[in-house]
């Protein structure tokens, strides 16, 4: 028998309902996943800047790194497999640490010698410049607004 | 208890919830079971465990109003009477209620009393101490918040609200700092207020020797596995990273029952999962069931109308076998606890003859 059971019955389902609402939000839509695509240019080119795992991971660090070098201390040019060549012992195995418990990959050294213009609009979006298929797919997915457009340009899309 | 064992055995139990996803994953591999059925199983013990709390909690009969008030019982008209603290009817228990349950009311009353001298007379002061409540409020809605942010991995068009929160919450661009990228794309003010609230808890627990006497294992260890979250989860987002599209794949999938788990999603994500289950599927078993039974508590949610309504004991005048358990009648609590009272000098009405007969042998 429960003692004031209509008042506990009803903020007992009050409170699971809270926690089970993921299950019912949206319920009954299927499970869906984002799907960036590459465009023809960015397929053609095979590699990014640095490993697909790292970029999908990284690149707003390596965006923000960038900013700061082109910004405030005037590097305009990114070589990346020199720096994965010039990286001190304790830097390598920090990183590899790092790489190891955040998605398990190694340390990429890319496989030509190939030199970036550090520039979003120029260099980035070259290849990408399907924001609205690529960029956007999982940013809108996980809710997140970048403040890349607070300044940089969009690519104009169809 | 000791403290130091009580410290000691739930830091080594966390420890142990560390190591597990971290060998599991890291080492075995056992994507589908850290990822699947742990997850699930944490969630069906956390609603049924609670559910069955909850059931158990109102079958309990409160068959007497628990007034403990501060403040002026209802009486003559020419009595002020405080409505909120010293309440009739419900009204007054709901404001009540919602002040404990949203500003929690009860530790902003918290005083220190602390016995001075002044000018050589001895003389006793309360102290203003709000530490403990400001701690405990910046936790709760610094977890609260923490909580509803999380659901942009479960849920797909995500709910305006949980956008409105984030955003708020994320107000502080922080640029350019010493480590590149540190602060990217935002900090959360929560993430840093729930570390330092939960910190500030634990020290509070070791420092104050009163609090560190009446702490158990059980109050530890929900604090180390909060701990454990809150570390993991700001790893992920500011140090190591971990790819989310996947990490939310995984969560989204959980929630559509369309359990997967993707490759490439780091042990970090697994170990702050494993911390998250352990802590789900123990609240129904530890304290922090208070959720539900804050809601339940007889001081808080019982009006003080005892004396213009009466109340009857559920099993007064009822036969004993109608309410088992509930008539616990002078001899047997006596039988009960016979060798401790005569251990402690309490006269018995029954003495025990076999000790008699001992006693005198064990003196000699």
């Amino acid at each position: 028998m429960l003692y004031d059971g209509a008042k506990i019955l009803t903020g007992l389902i009050i409170g699971v309902l809270f926690f089970i609402f993921p299950f019912l939000y949206d319920a009954g839509k299927p499970y869906k996943k984002p799907e960036p695509k590459l465009t023809e240019k960015a397929k053609k080119a095979g590699e990014c800047v640095l490993s697909k795992q790292f970029m999908r991971t990284w690149h707003m660090q390596l965006l923000d790194e960038w900013r700061n070098d082109v910004v405030r201390k005037g590097i305009h040019y990114y070589r990346p497999r020199e720096i994965a060549r010039e990286m001190k012992l304790d830097k390598r195995l920090f990183d590899q640490l790092r790489h190891y418990i955040s998605d398990g990959t190694r340390i990429y050294v890319p496989k030509s010698d190939k030199v970036y213009y550090m520039s979003l609009q120029n260099t980035c979006l070259d290849c990408h410049s399907n924001k609205k298929e690529f960029c956007d797919q999982c940013h809108n997915y996980l809710g997140v607004h970048p403040y890349c457009w607070n300044c940089h340009i969009a690519p104009e899309e169809k | 208890m000791n403290f130091l064992v009580g410290l000691i055995f739930s830091a080594i139990v966390a420890i142990v919830v560390l190591l597990v996803p971290w060998i599991g994953v890291g080492v075995l591999h056992l994507y589908t079971i850290f990822g699947i059925v742990v997850p699930y199983l944490a969630i069906l013990i956390f609603l049924i465990g609670m559910i069955l709390r909850v059931i158990d909690w109102g079958r309990s009969p409160v068959p007497f109003r628990i007034p403990t008030t501060a403040g002026q019982q209802w009486s003559f008209p020419w009595i002020k009477h405080s409505w909120i603290e010293n309440p009739k009817d419900s009204k007054g228990v709901i404001v009540r209620m919602a002040l404990e349950v949203l500003c929690f009311r009860s530790l902003f009353r918290n005083v220190r009393l602390e016995y001075r001298r002044i000018e050589n007379l001895p003389k006793v002061a309360f102290e203003w101490e709000k530490w403990l409540w400001m701690a405990a409020i910046a936790f709760h809605y610094s977890f609260l918040v923490i909580f509803l942010r999380h659901f942009r991995f479960f849920t797909n068009p995500i709910p305006s609200f949980v956008k409105i929160i984030e955003k708020l919450d994320g107000f502080f661009q922080a640029g350019v700092l010493p480590i590149p990228g540190l602060t990217i794309p935002e900090v959360y003010i929560t993430d840093l207020l729930l570390l330092a609230a939960v910190t500030y808890l634990l020290l509070r627990r070791l420092y104050i020797p009163q609090v560190r006497y009446v702490s158990l294992p059980s109050d530890y260890f929900p604090l180390f596995l909060i701990l454990g979250i809150g570390t993991t989860g700001v790893l992920m987002r500011y140090f190591l990273r971990v790819d989310v599209t996947k990490v939310k794949e995984l969560a989204f999938g959980l929630f559509k029952f369309h359990p997967h788990v993707p490759d490439g999603i780091g042990t970090i994500f697994f170990i702050h999962l494993f911390f998250v289950c352990t802590l789900i599927a123990y609240i129904p078993f530890s304290k922090i069931c208070h959720m539900a039974g804050i809601f339940l508590s007889p001081t808080r949610n019982l009006s003080n109308n005892s004396r213009f309504k009466r109340h009857i004991n559920p099993w007064d005048n009822k036969p004993a076998w109608e309410y088992p358990g509930m008539v616990h009648t002078y001899e047997e609590y006596e039988e009960e606890f016979r060798d401790v009272m005569i251990e402690a000098g309490i006269p018995v009405e029954k003495m025990p003859e076999k000790k008699e007969e001992e006693k005198p042998e064990q003196e000699q």
